[in-house]
């Protein structure tokens, strides 16, 4: 109970935040040229001014900034974000479409990562400064330099062109219509190629925290003692040393959590995959605010609730934290 | 200079302070090899590399000589990358400095600000001030700066919360010295080098941020940029792979340098950083 108490209130402390970062985008947007009505002008291939004026009293866009900004605030709180003019349908579910593949996609990169990252790690840990820490070290190096974007087209280019084993791109196969087990297998296929290109520079990271974290947590003194009455390194390393360890790697997850978001923006764009990054980038394109906003909104709130679990995660790694409160 | 002896002991330092050169080598020397305008058409499109002596690396889909874009490509990565990172340090440093020096209130809210410029995923960040002001070289080189400063901004406060009750800070202000003079003279030179190595990290995201937002069309299209050239391959990607690949090499070899460099130099630092 207790640490839910404590996430629990780190999680009240973020809502503030979450109110600076609406305000703040909602400000910055409105120095964006031109607004909604355009973009839908533009859409209907124009029109005279009357109309614009209409749909700018429809839209509430004729009132003064703080009114629109009370209004939009007000909104939220009932989970409304408005109305998105390019897709014709409430923002809410142009985003909650949007927003399977996404997770999806994050879920499997963030496994992917913090699986090898974990295994890399303790292998080069163990190995400090031979050959396999000098190779698993160097691989790191070049994967943290590595364009994510460019790592999927060569990606493509390797499995999906040459040697045809994997999809280019896209959520499923939209060519026939699959269900159950099936679907499943054929989904995960497709998610294969950009699970490994998002998460690439993560391992990279995780890899690399895990050394180090492995390496500071073998010299303390309850390792030796654990060596000292016997237990084989195995033991010592599983039951002894991982578990400490791994408090950094899991603060990390939390950190990292925007950085995974921006991440798949770019590669849902370089696999076509349906989600919420790629639906920011055609906001951008589009110019439909509305929709972008509403992104940022969702966006800040998946990294808030992240944080929110890795509190829960920390403090069960780690009783003392509970017990500090 | 102990810290340089330290620094070329190191081989991977050393090696990535050579690849640094060599892409700072590429950026001056570009005008000077390719004369021409890089965006110029040169001969006919997508001609393979090492086919034609004219065109070493080749050329793109609307026929541009792939090397000279390469070398220009370099100016405008540093360009962007060097200027980016000035920006966030320089907003990293004036934010954490008064958060740590003056605690309090004046702390509260400005580590609020930037929390919550963390909670906001950088690139999303990115692509809604590209999508308000533009995307000019200007105007995408401050965007990239703009979101990157966060973390030096907790670095240097985490400098100035450890020194600002120091004995020469107090002897400074029995000294009757003003809070600016204490901080910019006095403290900040003591917090500066553990900010300056990490300005590394910053600039070899930066670069990254920048190609990431040309592959997608959203940076200058009018300036040769390794991000666009990755763009443009992307549409002949199934035969003519080339295009994307040469300035993703380009890319990786460029930060893999930057995060050399400064991994050498932290480690060459470290040794004094343990003993204060």
């Amino acid at each position: 109970m207790r640490i839910l108490s404590l996430a629990g209130r780190r999680l009240a402390a973020s809502i503030p935040t979450l109110f600076l970062i609406l305000i703040g985008v909602f400000l910055l947007l409105q120095l964006a040229p031109g607004d909604t009505v355009d973009a839908l002008m533009a859409q209907m291939g124009g029109g005279d001014a009357a109309t614009a004026e209409a749909l700018r009293k429809f839209y509430g866009l004729d009132l003064s900034v703080p009114a629109q900004l009370g209004n939009y605030l007000w909104h939220l709180v009932r989970l409304d974000l408005g109305f998105s003019s390019i897709y014709g349908k409430p923002v809410a579910n142009v985003i909650l479409e949007r927003l399977p593949p996404t997770i999806l996609l994050m879920t499997a990169s963030l496994s992917f990562a913090f699986f090898f990252g974990l295994v890399f790690g303790v292998i080069a840990a163990r190995g400090v400064n031979r050959w396999p820490d000098t190779m698993i070290s160097t691989l790191g190096l070049i994967f943290y330099a590595t364009p994510s974007f460019w790592f999927g087209l060569m990606a493509i280019v390797v499995f999906s062109v040459y040697l045809q084993w994997l999809p280019p791109g896209g959520f499923e196969d939209i060519g026939t219509v699959q269900t159950g087990i099936w679907r499943v297998l054929d989904i995960a296929a497709h998610l294969v190629l950009p699970t490994l290109t998002l998460g690439l520079i993560f391992l990279a990271i995780y890899l690399r925290i895990m050394r180090a974290s492995m390496l500071e947590v073998l010299n303390l003194d309850f390792v030796r003692t654990a060596r000292a009455k016997g237990l084989d390194e195995t033991h010592v390393i599983t039951r002894h040393v991982l578990r400490n360890a791994l408090l950094p790697m899991v603060t990390l997850i939390g950190l990292q959590a925007g950085t995974m978001l921006g991440g798949s923006v770019v590669v849902e764009s370089v696999f076509s995959l349906p989600g919420l990054g790629r639906l920011a980038y055609e906001s951008v394109v589009q110019r439909d605010l509305n929709t972008l906003l509403g992104i940022v909104f969702v966006s800040a709130l998946l990294v808030i609730s992240v944080n929110f679990v890795v509190d829960l995660l920390y403090a069960r790694l780690d009783p003392r934290i509970a017990a500090e409160g | 200079m102990d810290a340089a002896k330290r620094y070329f002991r190191s081989p991977a330092a050393v090696i990535g302070l050579i690849l640094l050169l060599l892409v700072i080598a590429m950026a001056v020397s570009a005008g000077f090899l390719y004369p021409r305008d890089p965006l110029a058409l040169a001969g006919r499109p997508l001609v393979w590399p090492f086919s034609n002596p004219r065109f070493l690396l080749g050329t793109d889909n609307s026929g541009r000589d792939i090397a000279a874009q390469i070398f220009y490509g370099a100016r405008i990565s540093l360009l962007i990358g060097g200027v980016a990172t000035m920006i966030a340090i320089l907003i990293g440093i004036l934010v954490g400095a008064f958060a740590g020096y003056y605690g309090g209130w004046v702390d509260n809210v400005l580590m609020r600000i930037t929390e919550a410029f963390q909670t906001l995923p950088n690139f999303v960040l990115l692509l809604v001030l590209v999508a308000v002001f533009g995307s000019t070289l200007t105007t995408v080189t401050i965007a990239v700066g703009v979101v990157s400063w966060p973390a030096p901004a907790r670095l240097t406060r985490a400098e100035f919360l450890s020194l600002r009750n120091r004995e020469f800070v107090q002897a400074g202000k029995t000294l009757g010295m003003k809070d600016v003079q204490l901080i910019l003279g006095e403290i900040l030179p003591n917090a500066l080098p553990p900010v300056i190595v990490y300005a590394s990290v910053v600039m070899a995201v930066a670069i990254l941020l920048e190609s990431a937002l040309a592959f997608l069309r959203l940076s200058d299209p009018n300036v040769a940029s390794w991000g666009n050239l990755i763009g443009l391959g992307r549409d002949v990607l199934r035969v003519q792979w080339y295009v994307s690949a040469i300035p993703g090499i380009a890319i990786l070899v460029t930060v893999l340098a930057v995060s050399l460099v400064g991994q050498g130099l932290n480690d060459a630092l470290n040794p004094r950083l343990k003993s204060r």
